[in-house]
């Protein structure tokens, strides 16, 4: 398996020094070239997750191997495209995209054409000389997934990547990335509370149980890569992971509202400009 | 406006003229003075010595403050000792100064040094501090580490920080400077200002008084102020 999370613990101690397990014995395989998502309620440890396999954190057992070597640090293979764009406001877009090619020693011509071709890809060529403040949200966002991919990774770990757009910039980067997906064939490993978002894009969705963080059930997505799937398939799909997660979104509210809350299953429908599942 | 009473009250007080002089008085000494170079002598040596403190102060309040913030030994130690002694007034320094180094030159680039370098060990230690946790993640997942590390994203992301310090710490070591030269001769705005006192020529105050607050204003109002805006317009920051 190129990506295998194995075993993976991981505790944080809160404000009373209690140690709270956030993840408990997590154990997942990824191929080359798939199209994960996760999906689960607030804070259940998606992102504590994607920082261990980006080598940002370390767990407390169990151990992350791509490729067969073993996780240890962060490294320009495995990129983390963050929820806020997170560009360098003292470098321009153009400076922030080659931020990582210089570390890599890349000359300095060569990382220039590469970022220029790829900022053309995501559309922003007549920002390359901007600060990061003269930009809108999404094309921040845009700048931030440039970065990422301009290092030709082999893993791209994105955490809620687009949960900060509004709908529309959000589309139009949905059909970017799965055409640089499918361009590339990069490895992505992507975090998000929108399960339609998680439908559509992705071939394989993990769906967690929370407090502490584990895996309740893995559903593959009926295939999309060659075309569009029809409308009913997908919704079925979504219901799917609706129903699976309710069970943990209740046991959140109720922790968090006391336990006279019941969770409301049938207030919940689809609205077509709706971000389904956006509220958990 | 102020000019205008200046004069009048000047020419009209009951005070001799050495001690109360008027503004044209004032304006010819100052002129005299730039012109047979006293005065400029005085600014170049005084602008010499605080550049060189100034200097200093930033390059060990840097060197400091990244000790303090990298290492919570070093915090726990030096960094209580700092915020004590940054509450010291810096001419408190002068006497131990001289009895080091003697009365001279090097005992005010002492006391010039130390003003500032507290200031300049707190604000870089809380600008390093500061770094939003986001851009270290994003450097680190790029590869970046160690010096790399420092130098292009915890040294940048505390510009702002750095630069509001270096403010304060201008202000102090100036302050530290006069007092010093005024003490310690030696040359200097301080010097000649000391030495107007002594030969009664009140006009040679107020003159090296004017310059001395141009000096600061101009420092203050057009590099920092200036540096200041730069970077909050670079950074798109209201
Ligand atoms: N550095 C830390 N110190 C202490 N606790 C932490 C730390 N980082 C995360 N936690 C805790 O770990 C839990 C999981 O956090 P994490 O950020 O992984 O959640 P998440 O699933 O990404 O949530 P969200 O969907 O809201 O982003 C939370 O309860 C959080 O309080
Ligand atoms: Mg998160």
């Amino acid at each position: 398996m190129y990506l295998t999370i194995d075993g993976i613990e991981k505790s944080f101690k809160n404000e009373k020094k209690e140690s709270i397990k956030v993840l408990d014995k997590i154990n997942i395989e990824v191929e080359k070239g798939s199209f994960v998502s996760i999906v689960g309620p607030s804070g259940c440890g998606k992102s504590t997750l994607l920082y261990l396999i980006a080598g940002l954190d370390k767990a407390d057992t169990g151990e992350i191997r791509v490729a067969g070597k073993k996780v240890v640090k962060p490294g320009p293979e495995r990129v983390v495209v963050f929820q806020e764009a997170g560009l360098f406001p003292w470098l321009t877009v153009l400076e922030n995209v080659t931020y990582g090619l210089k570390l890599k020693k890349m000359p300095k011509e060569e990382a220039k054409a590469k970022a220029l071709d790829i900022l053309k890809m995501v559309h922003l060529s007549r920002y390359v000389d901007s600060y990061p403040h003269q930009l809108s949200g999404g094309m921040k966002q845009r700048v931030a997934i440039a970065r990422a991919l301009v290092m030709e990774p082999d893993i791209l770990l994105m955490d809620e990547p687009f949960s900060a757009l509004d709908e529309q910039t959000r589309m139009v980067l949905h059909k970017e990335l799965l055409e640089i997906w499918r361009k590339t064939k990069v490895t992505i490993f992507f975090v998000t509370h929108n399960i339609r978002e998680a439908v559509q894009l992705s071939e394989k969705i993990i769906v967690f149980a929370t407090r502490p963080g584990k895996i309740k059930e893995t559903i593959s997505v009926p295939s999309m890569k060659d075309g569009v799937m029809p409308d009913s398939v997908t919704l079925h799909t979504e219901q799917r992971v609706l129903s699976i997660l309710q069970e943990e979104i209740e046991k959140v509210l109720k922790e968090e509202m006391g336990n006279d809350y019941s969770f409301k299953t049938n207030h919940i429908h689809r609205d077509d400009s709706g971000d389904m599942g956006s509220h958990i | 406006m102020i000019a205008g009473i200046w004069e009048v009250t000047s020419r009209l007080s009951s005070l001799p003229d050495f001690m109360f002089p008027s503004l044209t008085q004032v304006l010819e000494t100052l002129f005299k003075g730039l012109m047979s170079g006293q005065i400029t002598e005085a600014i170049g040596k005084s602008l010499g010595r605080i550049l060189i403190g100034f200097m200093i102060a930033i390059i060990v309040g840097l060197i400091l403050g990244y000790f303090i913030w990298r290492f919570k030994l070093v915090e726990d130690t030096l960094g209580f000792v700092v915020t004590a002694l940054q509450s010291i007034p810096s001419i408190v320094w002068f006497p131990l100064a001289i009895i080091w180094f003697g009365l001279n030159d090097f005992s005010i680039l002492f006391i010039v040094t130390i003003g500032a370098t507290w200031t300049m060990t707190v604000n870089a230690t809380s600008g390093f501090r500061n770094v939003p946790q986001l851009y270290q993640r994003v450097a680190k997942t790029y590869g970046s580490t160690g010096f790399h590390f420092l130098r292009t994203v915890i040294l940048p992301a505390s510009v702002p920080q750095i630069i509001s310090g270096l403010r304060i710490a201008w202000a102090f070591s100036w302050r530290a400077l006069m007092a010093g030269e005024l003490l310690g001769g030696g040359g200097g705005l301080g010097q000649l200002l000391e030495m107007g006192r002594s030969l009664g020529q009140m006009d040679l105050v107020i003159s090296v008084m004017i310059i001395i607050a141009i000096i600061g204003t101009i420092v203050d109002n057009v590099v920092f102020s200036r540096l200041e805006r730069n970077v909050q317009l670079k950074w798109g920051v209201k």
